[in-house]
Parts: structure tokens; C-alpha cells; sequence
């Protein structure tokens, strides 16, 4: 979608403040935050991209004024109650007020250490690649209401293939829980003149990760 | 935030769905294990092992889980390799991909709104606010994370260091020169 979050080349946010010493987390609802994030989706019931969905679906107001975990909170009240695992009622009760669902399964204490790393996202694949290394590509012009990887500046953009990087999960298919729709993967490099016009520095390349149907050849 | 995010938590343990004391140990774990401290070592040992570096540069995946730092190494990690004539920066626009096994969670700045829109259009200036100034004639690389693969930047080695043990080399090493928006230490700084 081409929502608030997508904010490649925006102007106007300002200089980027680096905080020196800053702790891992700000506050102790911030771990909580994180660790019931993780927690709920070892339990199987979405996928990243479902979670991602979720954010970007924030109003623009609550996006640019929350702080990230809050953005976090917010949104697993909003997927629990839109997936029917607890009502609205009770996160505002704070308690359960009727039985939960059986989900897949649940983390435990002893769990923890093995899914701190990602999973893989590689899938097999059903074709053979369209492209090839060297390759040049124009992203396609595509403004999805959904879910979406390809960022508004790099859209109908001539760039060149740099590397495959395999057949992954899509996300645009999988943030709507239709599967997995597994697509070819590549590195896609533009020249900073291409993406910001004659005045880029000259001396500027920037590469995406492009799932094949966003491109086509050029 | 804090009693909302804690009803939150009642009811999703009421519910049967998550098990408090799981949040406790992931929470413990990103306070303490998982870190910037990871991504030093794979640095410090390619600067040291040219056939590490080469295969860290091969398959970052598979270099990261030979050194046994973590229990498990997620896939599609991939190593990025500063040079005289090019500097990479690591970003992720849309949101907030970071390289979480080897640098830990990301600092609040990388998922900012300044960051996350300047990086591609603006890398020297983004650099500035750093406190970096390039060389003149280093090109700038910027990588958007925009799937599942995951960037870490391989930074030059300080002159001054030859010889130096795998540990003193990390001591070089900070997080913000793996993300691209900064320089290892100088030999001096840590000597």
C-alpha cells in the first residue's frame, strides 16, 4: 500500500539523532512488547508479512507519533481482535472473558533459545528464473492497496540484475495469509541518478530486493 | 503503555496463547546474548583469516553458524564489503530489517523516520549527522532491505593494527560500522 511507511527520499523528517549509550529497551513494556510479539507468531497463527500489513495499516497520525514499540503494541491489540483470538472487550477488561482458541502450538521457557534466529524463507521453486546477473530491469508501476515490497521510489526505474538470491516467500501474497507463492528473488542495483533525477551525487548507487513480478525487461 | 501492554499480556495468557515466563527468557536474551558483540567477532576474524572472509563473503549464513556464536543462524545473511573505492550503508525503508543475530535489535535511529528517509537519497549527508566524512572519490552503496535477506558491512581494517589478536581487532569494531554509518575505532582509540 502506499501508506506512511514507505518513506524512501521523503524530505522534511529531519537530521538522524544517534543516541549514545542507548539500552536495549526504554522501558519494561517495550521487552514485554517484543517478547508477546515473538511469542504470538511462534504460535503459527500469521506470517511476518501479516505482522508488517498490520503496521502499515496504522493511521499515518498514530504511525509518525508512535514510538516503535508502541507501533508494536498497537498493533497486536488490533491483529488479535481482527483474527478473532480475543475480543475487544477483554483487552480492554484486561482479563479473558471466554475460552481462547487451540492454536498450533505454544512457546515455552525451554524453547526460546532455538527460535531466536529467523527461519528460511527459501522455497523450491516451480520455474527457472527469468533473470540473469547483468540483466536490465524496469520495476514495474504497480500501487497495490496490499501489502507490498517495492518502494514507491524504485518504481518504474531502470536498473540491472546484480545477484539472484534464490525463491523466497512473497511477501505481497503471504501478508494476505494466501501462502507462501513462492517468486525469485534478486538484487536489483539503479544508478542514484536514475531513482533522484540529474542533481543525485553522481557518486550514489542503491540496490532493492526485488521479487520477480515486480519486474519486467528493459 | 506499561498497563496497557500488560493487559494485553493478561489476557493473551488467559487465553492459553503465551506463556509468561517464555517472554522473560526472550527478553533476557536480547538484554544479554544477542548483540553488536556477535557481529565484532565475524569482523575481527575476517580481518585476521583471508579464507573466513572469503567465505563469509560467499555465504554469510554459513561463515557466521562455522564460528558457533549462536545456536542457530537464520538464512540470507549477507556480507557487504567496504573497499577504498566503496562504502555500503545498510537500511531497510519500508520498515525495520536489521541483521538481528549479528548486531542485536536495532537502535531507535535506524528506525526513524530521518533515517529510514534520507538513507537512499541522502547518504552523505545521513554520514554528517554521523560525524563521518568519506574520502574523497569513495563511492556510496546503499542496500534497502527490502525482502528476507539481511546485510552486514564488512568494514576496512585500521591501519595500525597488524598483528593484533582476533579479540583486541573486535574491540575495533562498533555497530554503527556494520550498519555503514560509521568507521571502525582507530588503533590509537583502543590501544
Amino acid at each position: 500500500m502506499d501508506g506512511i511507511h514507505d518513506m524512501g527520499g521523503m524530505h522534511g523528517f529531519g537530521k538522524v539523532e544517534p543516541e549514545p549509550d542507548e539500552p536495549v529497551f526504554h522501558a519494561p513494556w517495550e521487552g514485554r512488547t517484543l517478547a508477546l510479539n515473538r511469542a504470538m507468531g511462534y504460535t503459527g497463527i500469521w506470517t511476518i508479512d501479516q505482522t508488517r500489513f498490520g503496521i502499515e495499516r496504522l493511521p499515518p497520525d498514530v504511525y509518525l507519533t508512535s514510538s516503535y514499540y508502541r507501533k508494536w503494541a498497537v498493533r497486536l491489540e488490533n491483529l488479535v481482535v481482527e483474527l478473532g483470538l480475543a475480543g475487544a472487550d477483554e483487552i480492554k477488561a484486561g482479563h479473558a472473558l471466554r475460552p481462547g482458541k487451540t492454536l498450533k502450538r505454544k512457546l515455552t521457557a525451554a524453547d526460546v533459545p532455538n527460535t531466536l534466529s529467523r527461519g528460511s524463507f527459501s522455497r523450491p521453486a516451480k520455474t527457472s528464473a527469468r533473470f540473469k546477473a547483468g540483466d536490465r530491469v524496469r520495476t514495474r508501476n504497480i500501487h497495490p492497496e496490499t501489502h507490498t515490497r517495492l518502494p514507491r521510489y524504485a518504481r518504474e526505474k531502470v536498473g540491472v540484475v546484480e545477484a539472484i538470491r534464490g525463491c523466497h516467500v512473497f511477501p505481497d501474497t503471504a501478508a494476505l495469509g494466501k501462502g507462501d507463492d513462492p517468486q525469485w528473488l534478486y538484487t536489483v542495483l539503479f544508478d542514484g541518478r536514475e531513482l533522484w533525477g540529474e542533481n543525485s551525487d553522481p557518486s550514489l548507487k542503491i540496490s532493492i530486493e526485488a521479487f520477480e513480478p515486480y519486474l519486467e525487461p528493459a | 503503555m506499561q498497563l496497557r501492554v500488560r493487559a494485553l499480556e493478561t489476557v493473551l495468557a488467559e487465553k492459553g496463547y503465551i506463556d509468561p515466563a517464555a517472554l522473560d527468557v526472550i527478553i533476557e536474551a536480547y538484554e544479554t546474548k544477542v548483540g553488536p558483540h556477535n557481529g565484532a567477532r565475524v569482523v575481527a576474524k575476517a580481518w585476521s583469516d583471508p579464507a573466513f572472509k572469503r567465505a563469509l563473503l560467499e555465504d554469510g549464513s554459513k561463515a557466521v553458524a562455522s564460528l558457533g556464536l549462536l545456536n542457530r543462524v537464520g538464512d540470507h545473511l549477507i556480507a557487504v564489503e567496504n573497499t577504498p573505492k566503496q562504502h555500503n550503508m545498510i537500511v531497510c525503508t519500508l520498515c525495520s530489517c536489521y541483521p538481528w543475530e549479528v548486531l542485536g535489535l536495532p537502535p531507535v535511529w535506524y528506525k526513524s523516520a530521518p533515517y529510514r528517509s534520507r538513507a537512499v537519497n541522502d547518504p552523505r549527508g545521513v554520514l554528517a549527522d554521523f560525524g563521518v566524512t568519506l574520502p574523497a572519490g569513495t563511492d556510496l552503496r546503499v542496500w534497502d532491505s527490502t525482502a528476507e535477506t539481511r546485510f552486514i558491512v564488512l568494514p576496512m581494517r585500521p591501519p595500525g593494527t597488524e598483528g593484533w589478536s582476533e579479540e583486541k581487532l573486535a574491540s575495533l569494531v562498533t555497530r554503527d560500522c556494520m550498519i555503514g554509518t560509521g568507521l571502525p575505532k582507530s588503533a590509537k582509540e583502543v590501544a
